[in-house]
């Protein structure tokens, strides 16, 4: 059961209090998108065997959303931040690497 | 025999006798005994039948590993199937049932299947009894699944109660033997928050059963002064009877302990499940012996030589009076010395290894053991009870050189680590050529949040087996694990046991080695689930290469296992087979629980009443005061209707909706979701989130709204309030509250973060009441307070104001067709409004309705209701609701989806009702058949029922459904199923909409 620190509270929360939102970064493609966009938009998911960017809800908590860099192999939490981002802050970007020198970046 | 010796049993009160019953059968046993010990004693040998082959079985371990001796535990609503006898204490008045077996344990019908072994090998269920083909679901089967299984299920609820407890440490010790009390002590001395679980009721592991000499004295002693010490520690938890079974993602680690198991009925939790965070673990679990694969291991007699040992010195309890030990290592010979020195006898030692020169087979030759190297048991013979071994050469292909007569056997293959929780959250293994066992890899441990080692594998867990070796490696870890804590160790004293002499043990997988195919079916790999080495090199013949397939195809290590006895002797024999290296077969996963974990105690207290928690609106009590018939939505429990004496439902239901439609009618509707939407870009947000424009909506009017997913697909309706110039209070469908709440936060929060809007639930703030029917009016008049006409609310607006003195919200909106009213007011006036239109319309023919009448009469009136005319895979425009969609604004959430292509085919199923001919009412869910099979030779469809109800207002059955192209063939007729899937009804497609459809009625 995962712990993830809710970067607007600070409460180091149980997977109990968090409701999980799928892969963060999606872009949103509304009318006037193409079908493959639409579709990459809907469907497409990465689902890594590694660094994986996500995003999480505090829901029995703050009632905030934040994003989480984890890896999905081995359960490291590298950060988390505001979902009021739209790519991952430099620094934990960084981190990562510093972590992982074969991972291939977050786009 | 099997039978209680005159002296000894370090673990046994023998002043406090106990009478406990097997099979019915009076036994008697000491406190302090397990249930195992206590049969044993009184020479039940025999205590269950093998799963698919019903052979008799006999107890094989003396710990958590036990295969065979599961048995049904208590009676009535204390009954618990599959417990394992050699963990159950024993207590007075134990009634305990053997399991799997029919008419009885003594002559089982079912051991036939034994006979027929040869139909029933690996995998069987895939490639025999497949024909006739009937055959398999009317004879077969059922037989099969007669004859397999273990114990039965309880009936009754369960008499007793459990609880959840929460802990948090920063160490948490896994184990309780010398090493895990070892390292425990120095984490204690650092300061560190510690845990200690050990699973049985006593300290100390094996080390007192196995003579260790700690600081030069008995284990005993040392084990007691560290307990001591560790209690004297204020940082320091204990726990006793408590199995950790299962370690999960960032140090969660769930243990059940056994509180009142021993104490049934003293009012005590039968168990608690404990819910543990720690930041590191270290497991000093211990190491399993492994059984050796011959002939006839698996008859009652033959045991682990480990458990042999157990019983004979924790409970004075000697399986046989003539025990042949059969090993590949040095530490058999414990087992052949302790039961020579209790005064049994050992008539050999039969010894896989071609050289036999460690102290402890010294030590055994010189009480007068006959050691015999190099040789190998080819058979064990007996039917119900061992009665002898044959033994021939290990190197040999079965001759029989030598036959003695025994009646027990002792054997010991080697020792595994016990791995498991290491392994749950990711801890990878290494395969230790020399100790021919998987161990814990150092180099790749499971890891924690901050890519830290989460779990440290200490002692015999480590691949540390002799207690030397144990303490030094608990010593090392415990050490490891108070840096990785950032502690500074404090002193503490540290334990030496004296270095074991002992050779080195040799491999054997089967014995003997160049043993045939009949030899080879009868050598048990997996008691409990009846795996024999036959079927894995069977598996393996058949193409099965990777472990985790054979594993499946043969249920090697399956159930209650979990590969503790099993799991190296079975990839032992795959690799073999396969002529692999068994580092390169590798093991099966690990998966939590190590040990069963009754489902009591993992529903803890949320049983009955408090399984879940309840919403009640504030006219609850009321309604049940009544006597309403409750349904369940989501959490709530709303009035279904209000059933009057001697009324059925369906009667109550009618009389609801004919007063509602003639007098006037009273709904309950607080559970209806109600979210404000408030700030400068709240009309913009309103405007992407429902399908039609809602920010040209005026202050003072309701207009009613869909909201999609963004693939477009229906997700909620509702109406929409405009209170003012800023806000805008949005209802939700009931179910729909919380999740449509949380939908908008996503968008505010995660997409448009820089939209100045608030939302807030305010589904509870809020009591809500539909005054519904043509003297709607006239009751609200009478409680005065503001203008209700028409004029000054007309149908679609709002007002605030005051009611017989309450404050209200009054929306002029109709889910029934009727002129209606709902008004709001403070949750805490709710009860009392409730009450004040009660008093107020006695006279004017008010009653109160419940959902069922709603859900008839905004069926009659053709509207929708999510989640019976939506399915997830529904556009509005499937609905007929195109009116509700702008075609103006460039974007809403759902917009993009619904221009997919395919969702504007003329062959999408739509939005018609149905009208029987005969006036019947259409089945649920019933289908209208279109000719045709499809490509799995099914029925084709064009269509089904989505709403049907027998209209009490038109006498007659309507639907709704949806109907390919139906808009388009309105008056034809169409069939459909009926309940029974053998008739069919016809039904003339009409409007969805079959009463008063010119809205005359809610217009007024």
């Amino acid at each position: 059961m995962l712990i993830l620190e809710c970067p607007y509270c600070g409460v180091k929360a149980e997977e109990t209090e968090l409701s999980p939102g799928g892969e963060a970064h999606l872009k949103r493609f509304g009318p006037g998108s193409s079908p493959e966009e639409f579709e990459d938009y809907m469907f497409a998911r990465q689902n890594p065997k590694g660094v994986h960017f996500e995003r999480w809800r505090h829901s029995y908590g703050c009632g905030k959303w934040f994003l989480a860099a984890r890896c999905t192999a081995t359960l490291e939490v590298f950060g988390t931040y505001p979902a009021q981002s739209s790519e991952p802050p430099a620094e934990l970007v960084e981190k990562i690497k510093a972590k992982r020198p074969q991972w291939k970046g977050w786009k | 025999m099997s039978t209680r010796l005159a002296k000894g049993g370090r673990l046994i009160d023998r002043s406090a006798g106990m009478e406990f019953t097997f099979n019915g059968k009076r036994m008697r046993g000491f406190a302090g005994d397990t249930l195992a010990a206590a049969l044993l004693a009184n020479d039940q040998m025999l205590v269950g039948r093998s799963f698919k082959y019903h052979r008799p079985r006999g107890i094989v371990a003396s710990g958590a590993e036990e295969p065979n001796a599961l048995v049904n535990l208590g009676t009535g609503a204390r009954l618990e199937p599959n417990q394992r006898t050699t963990t159950t204490e024993l207590f007075d008045g134990l009634a305990a049932t053997s399991q799997n077996h029919w008419p009885s344990l003594e002559l089982d019908i079912g051991v036939l299947n034994n006979a027929f072994a040869r139909f029933l090998p690996a995998g069987f269920y895939y490639k025999t009894f497949m024909h006739p083909r009937p055959f398999w679901k009317h004879v077969f089967e059922p037989v099969i699944r007669q004859s397999a299984g273990l114990g039965k299920v309880p009936t009754d609820p369960d008499a007793d109660r459990y609880e959840q407890a929460y802990a948090y440490c920063d160490l948490l010790v896994v184990g309780g033997g010398v090493a895990g009390l070892q390292a425990a002590r120095i984490a204690g001395a650092s300061g560190a928050r510690v845990i200690v679980l050990e699973q049985s009721p006593h300290w100390g592991g094996r080390a007192p059963v196995d003579g260790d000499v700690i600081d030069g004295a008995p284990a005993a002693d040392w084990i007691n002064a560290t307990l001591q010490a560790l209690e004297k520690m204020e940082n320091v938890t204990l726990r006793s009877r408590t199995m950790a079974h299962g370690v999960f993602d960032h140090g969660y680690v769930l243990a059940e302990e056994r509180v009142a198991d021993h104490t049934p009925g003293d009012g005590r939790p039968r168990k608690r499940l404990w819910r543990i965070r720690a930041a590191k673990v270290l497991t000093a679990t211990g190491a399993i012996e492994r059984p050796l694969s011959f002939a006839g291991n698996d008859l009652p007699g033959v045991m682990l030589a480990s458990a042999a040992r157990d019983y004979v010195v924790n409970w004075a309890v000697s399986p046989g009076d003539r025990t042949v030990v059969v090993t590949n290592n040095d530490d058999a010979y414990r087992t052949a010395i302790a039961l020579v020195e209790a005064g049994l006898s050992v008539p050999a030692v039969i010894d896989a290894r071609a050289e036999v020169t460690g102290a402890l087979p010294a030590r055994a030759r010189a009480l007068g053991i006959a050691v015999h190297a190099g040789r190998a048991v080819v058979k064990v013979k007996g039917g119900k009870r061992v009665t002898g071994v044959s033994i021939g050469l290990q190197a040999g292909e079965g001759a029989v050189l030598d036959e003695i007569s025994c009646d027990a056997v002792a054997m010991s293959g080697g020792w595994s680590p016990v791995v498991h929780l290491y392994s749950h959250c990711g801890g990878k293994l290494t395969w230790d050529r020399k100790r021919a066992m998987f161990r814990p890899d150092p180099d790749r441990p499971p890891l924690t949040h901050d890519g830290s080692p989460l779990v440290y594998p200490a002692g015999a867990a480590n691949g540390a087996l002799s207690a030397a070796e144990a303490l030094a490696d608990a010593v090392e870890t415990g050490l490891v694990a108070v840096k990785a804590l950032g502690l500074k160790p404090g002193t503490t004293p540290l334990g030496r046991a004296e270095p074991a002499d002992e050779a080195p043990m040799d491999p054997v997988w089967i014995m003997p080695q160049g043993a045939g195919a009949a030899l080879k079916a009868k050598m048990w790999l997996d008691y409990q689930n009846d795996v024999k080495v036959s079927d894995v090199q069977l598996a393996a013949r058949e193409g099965y290469q990777s472990v985790e397939h054979t594993k499946r195809y043969t249920t090697l290590g399956m159930a209650t296992d979990q590969g503790k006895l099993s799991n190296i002797n079975g990839l032992a024999v795959l690799a073999g087979a396969l002529s692999e290296d068994i580092p390169a077969v590798g093991t099966t996963t690990f998966r939590p629980p190590y040990t069963p974990v009754t489902l009591g105690a993992l529903a803890g207290e949320a049983r009955g009443e408090i399984f879940q928690p309840l919403r009640r609106t504030p006219m609850q009590d009321w309604h049940q005061a009544q006597g309403a018939y409750l349904e369940p939505v989501g959490l709530w429990r709303r009035p279904y209707c209000y059933p009057r004496a001697g009324e059925t439902h369906e009667q109550a239901v009618h009389r609801e909706i004919l007063n509602t439609r003639s007098n006037v009618g009273m709904l309950d509707a607080s559970t209806l979701g109600k979210i404000l939407v408030k700030g400068p870009d709240a009309g913009r947000f309103m405007d992407m989130l429902y399908t039609n424009v809602m920010s040209t909506l005026p202050v003072g009017k309701c207009r009613y709204g869909l909201m999609c997913n963004e693939q477009g697909f229906l997700s909620d309706d509702g109406v929409v309030v405009r209170l003012s110039d800023d806000s805008w209070l949005c209802h939700t469908t009931s179910g729909g509250a919380d999740r449509i709440h949380a939908w908008m936060e996503d968008w505010l929060q995660c997409e448009w973060w820089d939209w100045q809007v608030f939302t807030a639930n305010l589904t509870e703030q809020f009591a809500q009441i539909a005054v519904v029917g043509p003297k709607a009016r006239q009751l609200l008049e009478r409680l005065g307070g503001m203008d209700l006409s028409k004029e000054a609310l007309p149908f679609m607006s709002f007002a605030e104001g005051t009611l017989g003195g309450f404050p209200v919200r009054a929306y002029r909106i109709s889910f029934s067709g009727e002129l209606s009213y709902e008004l709001a007011v403070p949750a805490g006036q709710g009860a009392a409004l409730w009450a004040a239109l009660l008093a107020a319309g006695a006279d004017l023919g008010l009653q109160p309705y419940g959902t069922e009448a709603m859900h008839v009469m905004r069926a009659e009136k053709g509207f929708i209701m999510i989640g019976d005319e939506t399915d997830g895979t529904v556009i509005p425009q499937d609905l007929g609701l195109d009116w509700a969609i702008s075609k103006k604004k460039a974007d809403y959430l759902g917009k993009r989806g619904q221009e997919r292509s395919f969702l504007a085919s003329p062959e999408r199923w739509k939005l018609v009702g149905f009208e029987t001919l005969d006036g019947s009412v259409i089945a649920d869910g019933a289908y209208v058949p279109a000719p045709g099979v499809n490509g799995n030779g099914q029925r084709n469809v064009q269509g089904r029922v989505t709403s049907t109800y027998l209209s009490p207002t038109l006498k007659k059955g309507i639907a709704m459904g949806l109907l390919k192209n139906g808009p388009g063939r309105m008056g034809e007729i169409v069939e459909f199923t009926t309940a029974d899937g053998k008739g069919m009804v016809q039904a003339r497609v009409t409007s969805p909409v079959f009463y008063d459809p010119k809205g005359e009625k809610q217009d007024v």
